[in-house]
């Protein structure tokens, strides 16, 4: 997705962690959000989806970091941005909600407080518009009496509710852009899937376009119209939802599927992926997934596999892409 | 609760009986540490497990269901009940050292188990040693052979140099080193990526085929449980509220806390996603847990008695080992919905 009507246009991104033993966290990587779009960024540990969120917040350490190709928002140029321009462009164009909100809130300031300083530091307003700002915002998250909630400290509340006000807090000056990182990892199940309804009420409400990081595929069913699916820092996959889960091209995303136990038979052998993912300290220069792939040949370990674009919006990096697979 | 009714009759083929097994953690507070208030970590639980089963326990944070695990083989000492492995009861004919030699467990964190200065070899061939076993090191190279790594590449290597999957066949390996008849898996899988996760499954599935081995396999992963377990076990603050085999529960969940728990599942189809979460808030802290049935204050078909009345497992299924407590299914409970079909 590019062009006017884009929110996020991330072209041949690759970043390269320097240190002791060099990391090629992202290679290559293209990807694009609509306005008002939910994308799942789908992938295990490692696979560089963290990274990808961070570089469009720009958190990422610069003086370790190598950064190659563009990333646009909203038109912006992320990487130009600096100074004041950063400070507004980070909570006001783009907002971030982390996997434990016990660690991304301050412990020593009440929660309605944290949330009228974001406030007030992105608008003119005074401490009281600030803080009825603060009560809406706990009210739209749905936290039962929110006018109590204002005055409490993080420690007084439950793991949900805390997820609930980082929610508040990152959507309280309205950005265009949420940055999920899993979000409702830490959460118990009854839990998760109150916050993954919340987040999908609130993007219809705010009209807001979200990147949500997962390495469930169940969550990202249940909060994402698009997946984009990551390995070894490329997208290898792309496509709607019902597409990804449907009919799924890539060997990866395959083998994902039958590894989520959904409706797999007891005492079946599972068809699970050998091996584990590459330790990316050279840029790959051959399919990543070749060494654990079920149909790989020798051209896919002699060079990077083309990207074949199956349809609008949707893309497989598989030299098997063109040809329909059997269901796994 | 009774803690007769959730067990079978007792049989030789049970290798495990629980009866009511108890723990509560002393919360302190203040200048002089007097104790505030009890944690009712595990409260009255009863079960039993015959020999070449799998029984899965699930549940959410603080229901217990790691406790459980860590009363099972002694890493905390029990306030009541009684454990009974191989028909001799711990703390009279069975001792904690035999007990653990019969009884191995398997952690989450895969690193944190293991001491960062003993080579693999060494971990794995540790526990033989100390309890007496013959020739632990060959025994160690056998059973990392057997779970998947190549004694010559991995025998030296130290835990910090392999990944978390390998670490975890570590793990399972050296559990196994003790020739135990029950393994206990607590969440042993989940920290592990989805690809790796169905490796373990495969490799936990193949040892239990070749070494007769009893699991008892916790876990928040339903599909997960579902998959490894002949029984699952559902607990909430601290109680069994269901246990039943796999697909009797599958088919149908008897208690409100189980349907609510299934149906927090994603969907896995996005032409029919989840439209309305089954349950509001987080589970209550169990520090004071709710009177009556514990999970009254959050179900739908709560009333008085729910708040009064401590529900006991019954058999639902006609004697098919469908147990659940809720007074839903007890006709005598006062619950004016009391034995109505369809409900749950």
């Amino acid at each position: 997705m590019s062009g006017p009507g884009s929110l996020v246009d991330i072209r041949n991104l690759s970043i390269r962690f320097r240190g002791a033993r060099d990391v090629h966290a992202i290679n290559d990587l293209t990807l694009g959000l609509a306005q008002g779009e939910t994308l799942a960024l789908l992938g295990e540990s490692g696979s560089g989806k963290s990274v990808t969120l961070k570089a469009l917040l720009r958190l990422l350490p610069p003086r370790r970091t190598d950064i190659e190709g563009t990333m646009k928002v909203n038109g912006a140029d992320v990487m130009s941005i600096t100074g004041r321009a950063l400070q507004t462009y980070r909570g006001g164009e783009v907002s971030m909600v982390f996997q434990e909100p016990g660690l991304a809130l301050d412990p020593v300031y009440t929660v309605g407080r944290q949330i009228a300083e974001a406030v007030q530091r992105k608008k003119r307003v005074s401490r009281d518009e600030a803080m009825s700002t603060a009560l809406d915002m706990l009210r739209r998250v749905r936290i039962p009496s929110p006018e109590r909630r204002l005055s409490n400290y993080p420690h007084e509340l439950s793991g949900g509710m805390l997820q609930r006000v980082m929610i508040a807090l990152a959507l309280a000056c309205r950005p265009r852009l949420l940055l999920a990182d899993e979000p409702t990892t830490a959460l118990d199940a009854t839990v998760q899937i109150q916050i993954l309804l919340l987040l999908r009420a609130l993007q219809k409400e705010f009209g807001m376009g979200v990147i949500f990081v997962t390495h469930d595929i169940g969550v990202a069913v249940e909060v994402s119209e698009r997946i984009a699916v990551m390995y070894a820092g490329q997208i290898v996959e792309e496509g709607t939802t019902h597409e990804i889960i449907k009919s799924p091209r890539h060997p990866y995303t395959r083998g994902l599927l039958a590894a989520n136990l959904h409706d797999v038979a007891r005492g079946t052998r599972l068809d699970a992926i050998p091996g584990a993912p590459p330790p990316l300290d050279v840029k790959p220069d051959a399919c990543p997934f070749a060494p654990r792939c079920p149909l790989a040949e020798a051209r896919c370990r002699a060079a990077l596999p083309p990207v074949h674009q199956i349809g609008p919006r949707r893309r497989v990096a598989c030299i098997h892409a063109d040809a329909p697979m059997e269901a796994a | 609760m009774s803690a007769t009714e959730t067990l079978r009759p007792d049989s030789p083929a049970q290798i495990l009986r629980v009866t009511g097994l108890q723990k509560h953690f002393p919360v302190r507070g203040g200048i002089l540490g007097r104790q505030k208030a009890r944690v009712q970590a595990v409260d009255g639980v009863s079960f039993a497990v015959e020999e070449g089963e799998t029984l899965g326990i699930v549940g959410e944070s603080g229901c217990g269901k790691s406790t459980t695990a860590r009363l099972l083989v002694g890493l905390i000492d029990r306030d009541r009940g009684d454990v009974r492995f191989d028909g001799r009861t711990l703390g009279k004919d069975l001792t904690l050292r035999d007990l653990r030699r019969g009884m191995q467990m398997v952690f989450q964190d895969s690193y944190a188990s293991l001491n960062p200065r003993l080579t693999i070899e060494e971990s794995i061939a540790f526990g033989a040693r100390i309890q007496g076993l013959s020739d632990p090191v060959g025994r160690a190279r056998d059973l990392m052979d057997r779970v998947g790594l190549d004694p010559a590449r991995f025998a030296q290597r130290y835990p910090h140099e392999v990944s978390g999957g390998q670490r975890q066949r570590i793990n399972i390996a050296r559990a196994l080193a003790m020739s135990p008849k029950i393994v206990v898996l607590d969440e042993a899988v989940s920290a592990l990526d989805k690809s790796v996760e169905a490796q373990v499954l495969n490799l936990l599935a193949d040892l239990r085929a070749e070494f007769g081995l009893t699991y008892i396999f916790i876990s928040h992963d339903l599909n997960v449980v579902r998959y490894i377990s002949d029984r699952i076990l559902v607990m909430y603050l601290g109680e069994v509220v269901e246990l039943a085999p796999v697909d009797l529960i599958w088919s149908r969940q008897a208690h409100p806390y189980t349907r609510s728990l299934f149906s927090a599942m994603p969907s896995m189809d996005p032409d029919n996603r989840t439209e309305e979460p089954p349950l509001t808030g987080d589970p209550p802290n169990p520090i004071n847990p709710p009177s009556g049935c514990r999970f009254h204050t959050r179900c739908k078909f709560a009333e008085a008695v729910c708040a009064r009345d401590v529900p006991v497992m019954r058999d639902i299924s006609g004697g098919q080992g469908h147990l659940a407590a809720c007074h839903l299914h007890d006709t005598a409970s006062g619950h004016s919905r009391a034995g109505e079909e369809g409900l749950t």
